[in-house]
């Protein structure tokens, strides 16, 4: 773990224990069973709301404590051990961080204290296809009355069934396969014309589908500049995919710590299986990936609160290396515990479901490799 | 730990040094011509290596008295820094062999005061180059099968055996060896710490020829060879101890943390690339596979820099060696071989030069690294031999079985 301030540390025990004990992997599965169609409790989004976990990137003046991407990370990363479920990542992590870069001071203030107080939750609304790929937005922004009207279709809008404000990444000018001509808007999710719906995905989580059909909105609902959100988009983005990979980054870890208690308790031709070196070896190569991924996560939330230029550089090779850590470590967590692993039962499959999830949300490995060498110019 | 703003202090001193006293001849360049009697540039080196060993930053954080200069680890990291900022480099590990980072800081730990007043000055000034014998031809992997013999001999000790693969053993003065003191004693327990001058009529050397075309190492052959008793590094017949925590210096000095050891910036391999593979009309290198392939290890080796940066801010910047040098050594190497791997391959025909004219100096230099760079997974502790360290150690599994 980097080092990390008082604050911070204090945020971390807090997460952990509360993890731990309110809301360890078995209420991930009595919400799978539950079908619930919002896909978390409220009663789990109301304890993280009053622990202040929803105003953890908001400055004091719209009602949060300001503490940063990497104290957020802190926090997610417990989230992800045990697979809690909650819109605590797309509202006031990625929705939020729309508002606080791309936002006007009228908009933060409308928004931002109801994203603390849980009153309101954003979502980004960005892929249209079944790849990650901003560039391609097509959903249109046409010009109308003094405002816009939007239409197309954005397809599995995380949290898309419990989000109240949408950040849409729209098309105003420019043809798709351009970061240029975008712009973003926030749209109410009870706008006339918008109707979404449930996809019901292998992670069991809430996401939607969601139509735009002729949706009006005023001009006070363009976040950032028009035409020009491709820049504010991308930025949205890298601290989405920040976040996600210190989410990925518990997932892994618990995956991790899993598999080596097996390797320690299980036993075969008269010996834990963890002392066949086949396995010790395997094992010692996944805890080196995972060391190596957890400074390239921690390294860009660090350069995201520090505004460093290398941020999307840093961000793209976290998503990169933590998922493909998180890719490897879920195979070999069902694969060590053998047949045990295979059945609904044991929770190995939780994890490996959401890690393919995780993995393609916001840009896949293949995708930020890809980046990170245009990044580099070649 | 001194604080932020004795640290600039340092750093401008620093820097300011080097500004005055560093060679204008040597900027850029790295080792190679130190045994050229006959060229300016040795001479310089020579004048270069007489003046970092005067303020004692062969070994910055080695007590004065024995040649270093005091310092703590931020202000040796700093001296580097400045130096590869400099284009300089420092030349003194080099020179004193396997003496800077293994023998010495060994020495400092288990030596005598004697022997560190003896011993350490010579390393620190990069006058005296030292070697290992620990490697037998029966004793590689599992070192404590080593069956060279030493016997007591009032003063001193006689030896009797071979030692193969060691690095350097040609051209140093001395030698750090591990031998058997007590071949009743079970395998671990009857081992010793010497240490022997090379220059002696039992001693005798024969280079090795390797894949890469050098020699850089010998097989060592001891006949009725001398060591001194106040030689015996630690206790008698506690020579696998002091062995261990040499090895793990090793490992440490083997984890690809930045080290000024050549002026010289390297071209990066997506430039090199670009030119030796050409580019679409978007920029991006025409080769799609080899493409990703370069940008996956370029993401593994900043993976790697922000490890090493992240452990030495967790113990906050007084890095002990420790049990994560298993991890790191490894992951340098694995850095380092798929480099070389990458290099020749996007060099084409050009990348498989031996040696003649129809190649530049680059390309066989990328040759002959790829082919001596197959040895980083091999000494040190093999690859294999990590995981084991990572698997035990670390992570706490059981000692092997192999059964079924
Ligand atoms: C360039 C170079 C410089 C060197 N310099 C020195 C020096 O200065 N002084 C010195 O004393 N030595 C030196 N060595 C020797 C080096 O330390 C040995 O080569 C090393 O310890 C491996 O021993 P070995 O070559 O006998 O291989 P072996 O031990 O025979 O290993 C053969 C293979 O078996 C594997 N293996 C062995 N044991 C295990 C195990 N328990 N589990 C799984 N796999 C295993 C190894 O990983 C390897 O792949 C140098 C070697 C090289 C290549």
């Amino acid at each position: 773990m980097a080092a990390l301030n008082e604050e911070q540390t204090m945020v971390k025990d807090q997460a952990t224990a509360w993890v731990n004990e309110q809301s360890p992997v078995q209420k991930f599965r009595a919400l799978r069973d539950s079908g619930n169609p919002r896909a978390f409790e409220p009663t789990t989004w109301s304890a993280m709301i009053e622990m202040g976990w929803s105003g953890i990137l908001i400055p004091a003046q719209y009602g949060g404590s300001d503490l940063g991407y990497l104290t957020f990370g802190v926090v997610l990363e417990q989230l992800g051990r045990q697979l809690t479920a909650s819109p605590l990542f797309a509202s006031a992590l990625v929705g939020a961080s729309a508002v606080l870069l791309g936002g006007t001071e009228a908009q933060k203030q409308k928004l931002l204290p109801k994203v603390v107080d849980g009153s309101e939750i954003l979502t980004l609304a960005v892929d249209e296809g079944p790849r990650h790929a901003p560039a391609a937005t097509a959903l249109a922004a046409a010009k109308s009355n003094g405002g816009f009207t939007l239409t197309g279709a954005k397809r599995f809008v995380v949290e898309g069934m419990s989000a109240t404000t949408f950040v849409v990444a729209a098309r105003t000018s420019g043809k798709p396969g351009s970061m240029d001509g975008i712009t973003l808007f926030t749209v109410p999710a009870d706008a006339k014309g918008l109707v979404r719906e449930r996809i019901v995905t292998v992670d069991s989580r809430g996401y939607a589908n969601v139509e735009f059909d002729g949706v009006t909105v005023a001009a006070d609902a363009v976040l950032g500049e028009v035409d020009r959100g491709g820049v504010l988009l991308e930025s949205v983005l890298d601290r989405a995919r920040a976040g996600l990979a210190a989410e990925m980054m518990g997932t892994a870890g618990q995956a991790f710590d899993m598999t080596l208690e097996y390797l320690k308790t299980r036993t075969q031709f008269g010996a834990v299986i963890g002392s066949f070196q086949a396995l010790g070896h395997r094992a010692a190569g996944l805890f080196t990936s995972m060391e190596l991924a957890r400074s390239c996560a921690e390294a860009s939330l660090q350069a995201i609160d520090a505004g460093a230029a290398n941020v999307p550089e840093l961000v793209s090779l976290a998503k990169c290396k933590v998922g493909d850590f998180l890719h490897e470590m879920s195979n070999q967590l069902i694969q060590i515990h053998g047949g045990i692993g295979m059945t609904d039962e044991f929770d190995a499959g939780f994890y490996l479901k959401r890690a393919r999830v995780a993995e393609a949300l916001y840009g896949n490995q293949a995708f930020h490799r890809d980046r990170y060498a245009r990044l580099l110019g070649f | 730990m001194p604080d932020g703003t004795a640290l600039n202090a340092f750093r401008e001193s620093t820097r300011k040094w080097i500004r005055d006293n560093f060679p204008g001849s040597l900027k850029g360049k790295g080792l190679g011509y130190e045994g050229d009697a006959d060229s300016g540039l040795a001479k310089d080196l020579d004048v270069w290596r007489a003046r970092l060993a005067g303020q004692g930053w062969g070994a910055p954080t080695w007590p004065k008295e024995y040649g270093g200069a005091g310092l703590s680890q931020s202000e040796a990291r700093i001296i580097n820094d400045e130096l590869i900022a400099a284009g300089a480099f420092n030349p003194i590990s080099m020179l004193s062999g396997m003496g800077i980072t293994m023998v010495g800081p060994t020495v400092l730990e288990y030596g005598t005061e004697d022997q560190k007043r003896r011993h350490l000055p010579g390393i620190a000034s990069g006058e005296v180059r030292w070697c290992l014998g620990l490697s037998e031809p029966n004793a590689g992997s599992d070192l404590a099968s080593l069956a060279t013999k030493a016997e007591d001999n009032g003063d001193h000790f006689v030896l009797n055996g071979q030692k193969t693969w060691t690095s350097g053993a040609n051209i140093s003065q001395w030698c750090g060896a591990v031998v058997r003191t007590d071949p009743k004693a079970k395998k671990r327990d009857g081992i010793s710490f010497v240490m022997l001058p090379m220059d002696q009529p039992g001693v005798r050397t024969r280079p090795i020829k390797l894949i890469a075309g050098a020699s850089p190492f010998c097989e060592t052959f001891f006949t009725d060879a001398i060591a001194e008793k106040r030689d015996l590094l630690g206790e008698l017949n506690d020579g696998w101890s002091v062995v261990k925590r040499l090895l793990q210096h090793e490992r440490q000095s083997q984890t690809g943390s930045r080290v000024a050891a050549s002026g010289e910036k390297p071209t990066p391999i997506q430039e090199l690339a670009k030119t030796y593979v050409g580019t679409n009309a978007d920029g991006t290198l025409a080769d799609a596979d080899l493409r990703l392939r370069i940008a996956d290890h370029l993401m593994d080796a900043r993976a790697h820099t922000l490890t090493i940066a992240r452990i030495t801010a967790e113990a906050k910047g007084n890095v002990q060696v420790s049990a994560a040098a298993s991890i790191l050594k490894n992951s340098a190497t694995k850095v380092a071989q798929i480099k070389a791997e990458l290099t020749l391959e996007l060099m084409g025909a050009q990348g498989l030069g031996w040696e003649g004219d129809a190649f530049t100096n680059k390309e066989l230099g990328a040759v002959r690294e790829w082919l001596s760079g197959k040895a980083m997974s091999i000494y040190g502790g093999s690859f294999e031999i990590q995981n084991n360290i990572i698997s035990k150690n670390i992570l706490g599994l059981p000692e092997t079985t192999q059964k079924g």
